[in-house]
């Protein structure tokens, strides 16, 4: 008897088979996830991994996203976990399903069940004459069960789906300009939102106008519940005049803000703060060894994430309840936070994930919901098609707070680490529900907090070290260090609302670290690879280090000549996710630029290989994007990046050669892409840049004036 | 309250006759009066590109374009560039190259390269960066979005027209 099989824990939250899986009259099936499609390709990666365990083909599958209707509830979809917990409950649901149908199929056709064959559903015993099909089998009835969660998935060995590069499912239709988003969607008689925001967090409303508002064109309604104010018209632009007309004729007292961007990291380092020790190891005979002590500063600013769309949200409120139709990444827990609000039954709440602008974490996407419910409550059975826009998503959006990391290391007289310590300071990286559980109630949506009776703001979290932690994403190295101390430093005081961002801490924790080991080889006189390997233990780890450095074309010891350099950064996506090298190359004439990024990835089995490919593709670009220009402006009354040209993003004309090669590993357990190459990126590029400056960038973004700064 | 004068202008070939008020983006009364929902908001402010579309062939931000702008002239969306159900060859190489990751950029993107195509048939990469710089992407698919164009360019010039 072999030992029993890890249940995935989506699969214990929602232990029913048909729940997952049900079967077509049309001889397809349809497969329901709890995860959302953000632009990511998960549900064409879960359409193979479904496909493959049913042994069905690509086609046959058909894919459902989260909607409290009809899906599973897997919470939300973040953290590149898609891929580990939703992709390992989907095969291990479609493993099970097909072999509920195979008993039944074996009982009938009197087939031993494991000499059975299935090919694209149908099911036939070797003499290919006795043959059913999923279809010709009650399945409803059969799948009207809990899962065991103990059969065996299909020996990877076997593959013929999982691995391949399959095109994302979603594209044609965007191409083609058909409505995708939330914001495309039309309903009869549907109406149009806007909101009015405060001009600050913490403003209170002192006065409006209401008449005036009321009598302009094509308004049917203006909300003013507390702070919150809204209106709703028949047309858009009706209703974005209003919003305009709303914004002037209301009067705010603002309280100010207890820091400002120039001031935001001497703030954070001075506040009270609750410390945790993530990792302490000593090694005194080795610390004894010391022949020389380095030590470092680094800083990274707010950063949005402005998704190029602002979030929008389509709702109706009537006696049956609210449905809405949202991009949140969680409907489930934002149906709950729906339901606490307007002090309803939760199954009075119902929410479909509709595809929305690119999501790299907590963004306005649950606000919005919110938002177009109220404005719908104001205007009972009729839809509301609510978008926020351009500032409110700068405003309101929560960013990805500002950090600072310390870094200390002593080395031997061989230049081997002996010591390593990191300090960082961060508020916490979470402001989503379900990570602090508050006796009163109390909820992350926006709205929720300017109404006249308010539900309070959730108090700020920070994610568990056990699931990849937050502001200590990434703090602790993965080298082989004989003594390392890492201390999270977490600020309560909360200057700017905040909350995840694509890696959360491990971006600033890995540019800071990275940038770090790279300082300690310079200091050595060793090769940045080198230095590395020498102290880099794991397989998996050097392997893409080494892939790196030889597509880069890395030539150690190279002297730069002053107007080009490289660098390279590496790191395990919450050390223990998936592994990545980037090697970045810069010139500094005519002026500072990136010309080219080569990366090596290693996610375990690669279920798209061509999804991990864009996604990496993505994830370095985006992170260029932050480390060469982003930073949210605000002065002591409020945020001042409202727009693109107050938060400039990479611009095609930034855009360096991009390649990332793939260490494809099928024996290996299958991870998610997306957060891994941020970190990397922003240490290699800083490490480029030393290389050809002969002086360092610490504090994140490396502008043209840091440059010049640094340069003295 | 009457209706405002009716605009008439063509879009992607079709006449069409819309009551709305002439300072009305461009943007609203395709999306929303006549259902082409292709061309997206991104922010209102002719920053970002994702509205883009083509007024008598010229790439313009149909955002902080006004109604009355577009009277009697032709305009182009994205729904317009696929030929009798076939995607345009740019389409094409957009799926070829899997150049989208959350897509809303993608339509304006589209319409940009369009007309870059159009005007420079065999554009150099920096050609096509400089005519690009004005649509941003925030999901950082440029790289695929630079090969997509390159492709379909190497098409074009090498198939008849």
């Amino acid at each position: 008897m072999s030992a029993p099989l890890k249940v995935p824990s989506m699969l214990s939250a929602n232990p029913r088979l048909d729940r997952w899986v049900k079967f077509n009259d049309d001889r397809s099936a349809t497969v329901f996830t709890g995860r959302v499609e953000l632009g990511q390709g998960i549900l064409t990666a879960l359409k193979q991994i479904a496909a493959e365990e049913l042994d069905l083909s690509f086609e046959q599958v058909r894919i459902v996203d989260a909607d409290t209707r009809l899906t599973p509830d897997e919470g939300h979809t973040s953290g590149s976990r898609s891929i580990s917990e939703g992709g390992s409950a989907m095969r291990a649901v479609c493993a099970e399903v097909r072999a509920v149908l195979l008993a039944e199929a074996s009982r009938r056709l009197d087939i031993p069940s494991d000499r059975l064959v299935v090919e694209e559903g149908r099911i036939t015993g070797a003499d290919r004459i006795r043959e059913t099909s999923y279809w010709d089998l009650p399945h409803a009835d059969l799948l009207a069960r809990e899962a065991t969660g103990q059969v065996p998935p299909k020996p990877v060995a076997r593959y013929t789906v999982v691995g391949r590069s399959e095109q994302r499912l979603d594209i044609p239709d965007k191409l083609a300009g058909r409505p995708c988003f939330v914001a495309d969607m039309k309903l009869p008689g549907m109406l149009f939102g806007r909101v009015a925001r405060p001009p600050s967090f913490g403003a209170r409303l002192e006065s409006i106008d209401e008449a005036a508002i009321r009598a302009m064109p094509g308004v049917l309604a203006f909300v003013r519940d507390g702070d919150f104010l809204g209106v709703v018209a028949e047309r858009e632009e009706q209703a974005v005049k209003a919003r305009k007309a709303m914004l002037a004729a209301s009067r705010w007292t603002e309280p100010g803000l207890p820091t400002d961007a120039s001031d935001i990291y001497r703030f954070i380092e001075t506040r009270d703060t609750t410390d945790t020790v993530i990792v302490e190891r000593r090694d005194e005979p080795a610390l004894a060894r010391t022949a020389k002590t380095f030590e470092a500063r680094y800083s990274k600013p707010y950063i949005a994430h402005a998704s190029l769309g602002p979030s929008a949200a389509l709702a109706t409120f009537s006696d049956a309840g609210i449905e809405v139709w949202t991009h949140s990444q969680g409907v489930f827990p934002l149906q709950r936070e729906l339901a606490e609000v307007f002090h309803l039954p939760v199954d009075a709440v119902v929410a479909h994930h509709v595809d929305g602008p690119g999501c790299y974490g907590h963004n306005g996407a649950d606000d919005a919901a919110l938002d177009a419910v109220l404005l719908a409550r104001a205007v009972p059975g009729r839809p509301v098609m609510l978008q926020w826009m351009r500032d409110d998503e700068f405003a309101w959006e929560p960013l990805g707070p500002a950090m600072v990391v310390k870094t200390r290391a002593a080395v031997d007289a061989d230049g081997n680490i002996v010591d390593w310590s990191l300090e960082l300071w961060s508020n916490g990286h979470t402001q989503r529900p379900g990570v602090v559980i508050t006796t009163e109630p109390s909820v992350s949506l926006l709205a929720a907090w300017h109404l006249e009776n308010p539900v309070p703001r959730i108090p700020q979290g920070d994610p568990a070290m056990s699931g990849g932690g937050g502001m200590a994403r990434n703090a602790e190295v993965i080298y082989a260090l004989p003594n390392q101390k890492v201390v999270a430093h977490r600020v309560e005081e909360l200057p700017l609302r905040a909350s995840t961002l694509r890696a959360l801490g491990a971006y600033a924790n890995v540019f800071a670290g990275e940038s770090f080991i790279d300082e300690l080889a310079e200091a050595c006189g060793a090769d940045p690879v080198e230095y590395r390997l020498r102290h880099m233990k794991n397989p998996r780890a050097r392997a893409v280090i080494e892939l790196a450095a030889q597509k880069a074309g890395w030539v150690p010891n190279e002297k730069s000549d002053g107007t080009k350099g490289r660098g390279i950064a590496f790191a395990q996506y919450k050390n223990g996710y998936g592994y990545i090298a980037i090697v970045a190359e810069v010139v500094l004439e005519p002026e500072f630029r990136v010309t080219r990024m080569v990366a090596a990835v290693d996610v375990g089995l690669a279920i798209n290989p061509d999804g991990i490919l864009n996604q990496t593709e993505g994830g370095i670009l985006q992170a260029l994007s932050w480390t060469l220009k982003e930073q949210v402006d605000f002065d002591r009354e409020r945020i001042l990046s409202r727009d693109w040209e107050t938060y400039p993003v990479l611009t095609f004309s930034e855009v360096p050669q991009v390649e990332v090669h793939l260490i494809d590993r099928r024996d290996e357990e299958p991870l998610g892409a997306g957060e891994t190459p941020t970190g990397p990126t922003a240490a290699a590029v800083a490490n480029a840049l030393a290389h050809a400056l002969g002086v360092r960038v610490r504090d994140l973004p490396l502008t043209r004036e840091r440059i010049i700064a640094a340069l003295g | 309250m009457s209706l405002p004068e009716p605009t008439r202008f063509t879009v992607n070939g079709s006449e069409q006759s819309v009551h709305a008020e002439p300072d009305t983006p461009l943007l609203y009364v395709l999306r929303n009066d006549l259902d082409l929902k292709g061309a997206k908001f991104g922010c209102g402010l002719g920053q970002c590109g994702a509205c883009t579309v083509l007024l008598d062939g010229h790439a313009v931000n149909a955002c902080d374009t006004p109604l009355w702008a577009a009277a009697g002239k032709q305009v182009t969306t994205v729904e317009g560039l696929a030929a009798g159900g076939a995607m345009s060859r740019l389409q094409q190489a957009f799926l070829d190259e899997q150049a989208v990751q959350c897509g809303y950029c993608i339509s304006g993107m589209l319409m940009s390269a369009t007309a870059l195509l159009e005007r420079t048939p065999d554009p150099s990469l920096d050609q096509i960066k400089e005519a690009m710089d004005r649509n941003l992407c925030r999901c950082g698919t440029q790289a695929r979005i630079l090969r997509a164009i390159q492709r379909a360019a190497s098409t074009r010039t090498g198939a008849p027209a």
